[in-house]
Order: structure tokens, then sequence, then C-alpha cells
């Protein structure tokens, strides 16, 4: 049985379609990186798991339960956490304020204050300080604390890398290693295809709400990455150039 | 000797504007709600009292363990029925439907109980006093109603810095959807804040009532005292409420000294400096709700 499955869904993003009839399966513990262009629909697609934007049609299951009705806060509870794109922490609290926010659920599990600090060192440091006070990556890291205090099932992670060093991110990319490492199952929306080919059992590409490509990292060469990022018709134009950094 | 006898005062009526305006803060904290029912909701429970007590008899008094928990009912209530949807409808609408709710409130108050003065006569107690020296009395009613301001006041500010629901409601305050991402069950968290910023209203309400009389119109014209008390401590910050009213409170008493018409324009006029020289108020709060 697939942990997670979304059957035909279709959904709209400020009026506009964003995916149609959209079918995805995800085993449990497998990590999917779901990858392409600006308004692919990648960021609908996590809206649609983490419960914030609901489908006009089909229907989303997890654990072979129908979710397709549970709010944000109730999926938390079902098993479903997103790190927000934009990390999106309570500034006011304090690190280790927005870590026990994220705790909300009381889910058990492996992830406590201290399972979180061992992962990030640097975050029991700066435990104190307010959040808004931290650099991009602390936060970015205690964004990603935040959605494992409530012991997910299923982890989602938008634009983890987003304006972040190379040597961060790299950082970042090891602790979610070893979340993955812990049985998490990691759905992961990536502009860095390095990154996010790296660490993926399996790639979706999306294109304009559908899904063009999916295949294990190790099947695919850059010019069958660019064609699906792209679509065919404009892949063969040299000038269409490598995927750019901006976000949705 | 009269001048320390009208800071004393001024502290004494500053702790009441402060519980009064305290529920206006709160609300506005946590979900940027203005609400223009405030003093309306204070009157209607000071009516709530006034049937019990004509009902059932005894000492006002007791009241407060009726009224309060039904307003913290009738707070959750209202946040999930009425101000919620308020709040999804965009920035202007809170401000509307509980303008709205205000008109509402008053005019059945009138249709009810005419227009009026009512009273809640709490007896003796609402005169006695210690004498400190032959110029300076504490009224027991007056230290009881500052008692009960600061108590529930830093009761509040404790309950939301150290307790695992008033972190959530911080949350909630901070970054609603960050919140709901979180777990939070933000129509929850919302619900309980108005239900407890009504329990102070409720509070606030009976104390007035207890101290002078009331109209079905009276909440209006109090709702500026709590505007100044939360303007002046800073909006957001029940430390700054608690500052402010104290602040307003000193003010009113010493310009009543000076001339005693001139109390209340006193109290405007420090508030007027407030805004035009600390526009964040005395203790602008870091973050959403410090």
């Amino acid at each position: 049985m697939s942990l997670l499955e979304l059957e035909g869904v279709t959904a709209y993003y400020d009026h506009l379609q964003a995916l149609s009839e959209l079918s995805l399966e995800l085993p449990e513990g497998e990590t999917l990186a779901v990858i392409g262009a600006n308004g692919a629909g990648k960021s609908t697609l996590l809206a649609l798991v983490s419960g914030e934007l609901r489908p006009t049609r089909g229907r989303v299951l997890f654990q072979g339960r129908d979710i397709t009705s549970h709010p944000p806060h109730r999926r938390v509870s079902d098993g479903i956490a997103l790190v927000p794109e934009g990390r999106h922490l309570f500034e006011s609290l304090t690190v280790e304020e927005n870590l026990l926010v994220g705790a909300a659920s009381r889910r058990k599990g492996h992830f406590d204050l201290g399972a979180v600090y061992e992962l990030f060192p640097f975050v029991r440091e700066r435990r104190r300080n307010r959040a808004g006070q931290l650099s991009g990556g602390e936060q970015q890291a205690v964004a990603i604390g935040r959605a494992l205090m409530a012991n997910p099932v299923l982890l989602l992670l938008d634009e983890v890398s987003l304006g972040l060093a190379p040597v961060v991110v790299r950082d970042l990319y090891v602790a979610l290693r070893r979340i993955v490492e812990e049985g998490t199952t990691l759905l992961l929306v990536e502009q860095d295809l390095t990154q996010a080919l790296e660490i993926a059992d399996q790639v979706l590409c999306l294109l304009e709400g559908t899904v063009v490509l999916r295949a294990e990292p190790s099947l695919l060469d850059e010019a069958t990455v660019t064609a699906a990022y792209f679509g065919r018709s404009r892949a063969t134009s040299p000038a269409a150039g490598a995927p750019g950094p901006s976000g949705e | 000797m009269i001048w320390l006898n009208a800071v004393v005062q001024g502290l004494l009526l500053g702790g009441l504007y402060a519980i009064f305006a305290c529920g206006l803060s709160l609300m506005f904290g946590v979900m940027r709600l203005v609400n223009l029912a405030h003093g309306d909701l204070s009157v209607l429970g000071a009516y709530a009292a006034y049937v019990l007590v004509e009902h059932l008899g005894g000492n006002p008094l007791w009241t407060f363990a009726a009224i309060v928990p039904l307003a913290a009912l009738v707070g959750y209530v209202l946040q999930r029925l009425l101000l919620d949807r308020a709040l999804a409808a965009g920035e202007l609408s809170p401000l509307l439907v509980t303008f709205g709710l205000s008109i509402i409130i008053q005019n059945l108050l009138q249709q009810g109980f005419g227009a009026n003065d009512q009273a809640l006569n709490i007896g003796t107690f609402g005169y006695s006093s210690w004498e400190i020296t032959p110029n300076l009395y504490l009224g027991q009613f007056e230290v009881l109603v500052f008692g009960t301001a600061v108590a529930v006041l830093v009761g509040l500010q404790l309950f939301l810095s150290r307790t695992r629901q008033g972190r959530l409601l911080r949350a909630t305050a901070d970054n609603p959807r960050a919140a709901a991402l979180s777990g939070v069950d933000t129509k929850r968290a919302r619900a309980t804040a108005t239900a407890l910023a009504l329990s102070t209203v409720a509070i606030a309400g009976l104390f007035l009532a207890m101290r002078t009389s009331f109209t079905p119109t009276a909440g209006s014209d109090d709702l500026i005292f709590a505007f100044e008390a939360v303007i002046i401590g800073g909006l957001g910050s029940l430390w700054g409420t608690l500052l402010g009213g104290l602040v307003l409170g000193v003010a009113q008493t010493i310009g009543s000294q000076i001339n005693p018409a001139d109390g209340i324009l006193a109290g405007h006029l420090v508030f007027l400096a407030v805004l035009a020289l600390r526009p964040r108020g005395l203790l602008a709060p870091r973050g959403a709700m410090a």
C-alpha cells in the first residue's frame, strides 16, 4: 500500500488551473523529488498534500484513508508536516518555542527537542534567541526541526535550498539524509536539481500541471531532464538555458 | 500630600482602566481585530449581573462567579460563528461587524431595560476605606479592583509566556499559516483568545457597574478609555496595557486636582502627547504578542 496517493486531483490556484487530473503514488520510506519550472504546479501539489488547498476534483489518500477534507492542522496529526517555502518561523518566539509549537499535535516518536538539537547542534546554541535574529541557514534548520517535532511519517519540503549558500545547503541535505534513515518519507520540491537528484529515489517532473516524467535519478541524463522541464518543443532551443533560481 | 493622594487614587483608577483595556489589547494582539463592541459587551455583562441580582438577590459581588464563565462561553461562540468569518472577509469587515454588534447590543438593552441609569449596589463595601494618613484614604473596593486588575494582567501575561496553550496563541498571532502547518488548530486558538478577552471584559464591566451607574450606551463612552490605555502602553503588549491604564488614571486624577472639570481632558492630552512623541506606545512590543 502506498503511504500517499493522489487520485486524479484537479486544483486551481488564484483561479488558474494549476494541476489537472494528477495521480501520484508514494511508497513509505521513499524520497520523491518534484521538479519543474515556475508555475508547473509544484507548490500547488504540496499545498494539496499539506491541506492548505483542496482539490476541485479527486481525492488525497494517506495510509489508505481519505484525508481530502482534513484541514492542515489535522494533517499534522495524521502524520504530514510541511516545511514551507520561505521558512515562516514565528519570529517573535524564541527558537526553542518555535520547536515546541511544532509539537502542537502531540504525536509521539523519535523526534523531540533533544533529537532536533542532536541533528542541528548549532540550533541548541541559539535556542534562547528570537527566531527572527537567526541567519537564513539557521532559520531553515529551525523550520525543518519544527516540522520534525510533529514526528511526521511524511515530511514535505518546499524549496529548502532557496536563497542559501551552497555550503549551507549541503549541510542541510546531510541532515535530511539522516531524517530519511529514521524512516521518514520525504516529498520535496526543489530548484536545486543537483541536490534533489542526489537524495531522491524517484524524480517527478511537472509541466503545466501534469506529470511529464517520473524516473529514478540514476536513469536520467541531463537532456531528458531538460526536455521534461521545459517541454519538448523548447528543449531543442539552446536559448532556454538552465532552470532559474527564482521561487514560485 | 494632596498630590500624593491624587497619584494613589489615579493608580487605583488606572487599574480599572487596565483591566477594561486588556481584552481589547489581547484580541488585537492575537488577531489584529479591533473590537468596537468591546465597551458594549462589558455593559451587557453588567446588565446580565443586574438581572441575576434582581431575581436571585444577594450582594452583586457573587455574580462574578456566573458572569465571567458565561462571558468566556459567549466569546468562544462569538469568535467561531461571527468574528472568524469577519476576519476571513478582509481587514475592514471585523470593524464593520463589531460596530454593528455594538449598535445591536445598545438597542437591545434600550429595548429591554430603557435608557435609565442602573446600578449594582454592593452596599457599604462600595464606600468603606482604610485611612493611611489623615489625607490619604484607600477605598476598599478600589483596592479590590486594582488588585484584581494586576492579578488578571500578570496572570494573562504568564499564561501567554509560560504555558503550552499560551505559546500556541502567540504562534497563531505571529504567523497563522505557519501555526496551522505546525498542527495548531488556529480557529480554536482564536476562540480561546476571545473567550479570555471577554472574561476580562465581563470583570471590568461588573467593576464599572459597581463603581458608578450605567446605561445601555455607556459602553461606547467607556471604550475611548480602553483605546487610550492600549495606545499609551503600546499596541499588542499586555504589560503596556497595564502601564497605559495606570498612566491614564494618574493623568485624570492629577488633572482633576488642578481643576475638577479637567480630569478627562488631562487624560486625553496625555494620550495625544504619547501619540505625538511615542506613536508606538510606551512599551512597544518586540513581536506580535510580547
